[in-house]
């Protein structure tokens, strides 16, 4: 027959082809909604403010991190949670794909690779942004890239398996009060506007970010991007987001295999 | 093939079973009960759902499918016919691998739809109750993305997408969004899907609804060419006239059990033997039931709203006396309708309801 032999991995690839597709002809409005926040933090707080006097000091270094694990997470999440409160919800388009002779949990492993690239792109999208609008950044390296995208993708990762868990056992109802209720505190929370040493004074507030996903993508980037600016440590960081990505996989797989076979 | 041997002798064929099952059963997690709503203050009654559930309320939920064997053989075309919830869709979802059985077993193109699920999936085309394509994508890629998943290769999945966009009339729409198609076109693409990759096992679940007249037509030509390939095809569908013109087996099932199994002309024959005459009233009913149960040669009388049911022996014979019983009793008769022994008869007679 003309039909070639099927490897799982090639049906694999052209799931993710078909992610990439959509996300391509969607990136304006993607990054509207994903950059938009981060953008505007940083024209405020690293630009006006520093340039009308009521922020002094190398603050930029410490927002920029801060700022680019924050968009990498939102967009990280929501790739992947709206998509499939849509899809199991009322469009039911995921069935084609669940149809596909593949294990159904690679469909999902596939929609958080797709997710984790879409995080990284808009990270690595904001970065020259903030570059631009807030000027040169006292302490900014990119030599080591490696681990800032080391950082990014385990981040990403972590960040799109969470949505995944998040679309698939909310409905659709709820998903405005989940952004609201989980995800604006973490971004509060999350060290994106300090760093996590600098809680040192409020010692309650030190030890309960900690549950707090996103403070390992901020300090992450941090002693990445700023590495002599006060971080924490990147072996500890990439322990903590590795664990993460296990416990979210574990909660989105099962949340994800629980729609899709009734 | 799994099946202990008690169980398989009884299934003997002249060909090859491509689907088995065997005391199929599912039960889905009861609805969250009325109960659980806020109390106090007037409540208004909640308005009556669509379509209630009418599967077997079991302890734990509703009981959709209750044993049910079935078994298609190699190049069949098997019709699935049943009510507004008799458990059609279930039945394919547990045969496509979407649903998952409570309890038995089930086999499809020589896989076990739960321990060999992508086998299964490899091997057979669905086309869903309610079109679901992929928005993200459009027309064509709906079917070239669709063909990548079964590996083919871009130039056969070309091939093959033009062919049956051309045949389902939708080449124009080819670089359309899927939203501006309308339902009729995105039931078409939903079947061109499903045709593809050229599935050994087909299972559509009501393929026709939403489509007029030419492109049924249209399908029905498509089915029949796909059965003379030797292409198995399960159909669920509410139109008799459907059912009896396509299918070599028909299943009767309501509330997930299996009523009747045979080719259309044996189920014919089994039709109970009056003609069913149904009349639209207008005014008050029950007098004119009373009244027509004395005609004679009327065998049995029940009514549900203005329309009033009669079975008789002497085929239209009774009618007039229908009409004056019902006149005598204060009802005007609006609308006569006469069915001869057929499916459709003996599929009210079996589940006491009419399709649609
Ligand atoms: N996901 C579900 N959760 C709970 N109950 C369900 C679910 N799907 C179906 N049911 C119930 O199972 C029964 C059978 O449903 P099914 O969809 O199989 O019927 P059907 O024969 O396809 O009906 P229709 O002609 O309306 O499509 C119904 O009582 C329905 O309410
Ligand atoms: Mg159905």
């Amino acid at each position: 027959m003309a039909v070639s032999p099927l490897s799982t991995a090639d049906v694999f690839f052209a799931m993710l082809r078909r992610d990439m597709r959509v996300a391509r002809r969607e990136a304006p409005f993607f990054l509207l909604r994903t950059a938009m926040q981060p953008l505007l933090l940083m024209i405020i707080f690293g630009y006006l403010l520093p340039k009308i006097g009521m922020l002094r000091g190398n603050y930029t270094a410490t927002l920029l991190p801060g700022v680019l694990a924050m968009s990498l997470a939102l967009s990280a999440v929501q790739s992947v949670a709206l998509p499939m409160v849509a899809q199991f919800g009322f469009s039911k388009e995921i069935e084609d794909r669940l149809l596909a002779p593949i294990p159904s949990h690679l469909v999902a492993l596939e929609l958080v690779v797709a997710g984790t690239i879409q995080g990284v792109l808009a990270g690595l999208f904001v970065l020259p942004c903030g570059r631009l609008i807030m000027g040169p950044i006292p302490g900014l390296e990119l030599s080591n890239f490696g681990q800032i995208l080391g950082i990014m993708i385990l981040g990403g990762a972590a960040f799109s398996a969470l949505g995944l868990f998040i679309g698939c056992a909310i409905n659709a109802q709820q998903i405005g009060l989940m952004f609201s209720s989980i995800i604006s505190p973490m971004i509060f929370f999350g060290c994106t506007y300090y760093p996590w040493s600098s809680l040192d004074r409020v010692p309650f507030m030190k030890w309960a970010v900690l549950i707090n996903p996103l403070v390992y993508v901020a300090e992450g980037m941090r002693g990445a991007l700023t590495p002599t600016a006060p971080h924490m440590d990147l072996f500890v960081v990439s322990v903590a987001l590795s664990v993460l990505l296990l416990i979210f996989w574990q909660l989105g797989r099962q949340a994800f295999l629980k729609r899709a076979i009734g | 093939m799994l099946w202990p041997t008690r169980y398989r002798a009884s299934y003997i064929f002249a060909m090859p079973a491509v689907i088995e099952t065997r005391a199929l059963r599912k039960v889905y997690p009861a609805p969250p009960s009325r109960r659980a709503q806020p109390r106090g203050g007037p409540q208004f009654a909640p308005p009556a759902p669509r379509h209630t559930p009418v599967g077997a309320r079991v302890s734990g939920g509703i009981a959709a499918l209750d044993s049910l064997d079935l078994s298609v053989r190699q190049g069949e075309f098997f019709g699935l016919l049943g009510p507004n919830g008799a458990g059609k869709t279930t039945t394919i979802g547990i045969l496509t691998t979407r649903v998952r059985a409570t309890s038995g077993d089930a086999i499809v193109a020589g896989a076990n739809v739960r321990t060999e699920d992508v086998a299964v999936r490899r091997r057979i085309g669905v086309v869903p109750q309610r079109p679901n394509p992929d928005r993200g994508l459009n027309v064509i890629e709906n079917l070239l993305f669709h063909g990548a998943y079964f590996g083919l290769s871009r130039a056969l999945a070309e091939q093959r997408a033009m062919a049956l966009l051309d045949q389902f009339d939708i080449t124009d729409k080819a670089y359309a969004k899927v939203d501006d198609l309308s339902g009729g076109q995105q039931q078409r693409l939903m079947i061109a899907r499903a045709l593809l990759h050229e599935p050994n096992v087909i299972f559509l679940d009501e393929p026709t609804v939403g489509l007029d007249p030419q492109a049924r037509h249209a399908l029905w030509d498509l089915l029949r060419q796909l059965h003379a390939d030797g292409r198995t095809i399960v159909m669920t569908t509410h139109y008799m006239e459907e059912a009896d013109e396509l299918c070599d087996r028909l299943a009767i099932i309501d509330h997930g059990k299996l009523l009747a199994c045979d080719t259309p002309a044996k189920l014919k024959a089994q039709a109970p033997g009056q003609t069913l005459i149904d009349l639209t009233l207008s005014g008050d009913v029950a007098p004119a039931v009373e009244r027509c149960r004395a005609v004679p040669g009327v065998t049995a009388v029940d009514a549900t709203g203005v329309v009033l049911r009669a079975y008789s022996e002497r085929g239209s014979e009774a009618i007039p006396a229908l009409i004056h019983a019902c006149e005598d009793a204060g009802c005007r008769v609006e609308n006569i309708n006469l069915s001869k022994p057929s499916l459709e008869t003996l599929f009210i007679s079996l589940t006491g309801r009419k399709l649609d």
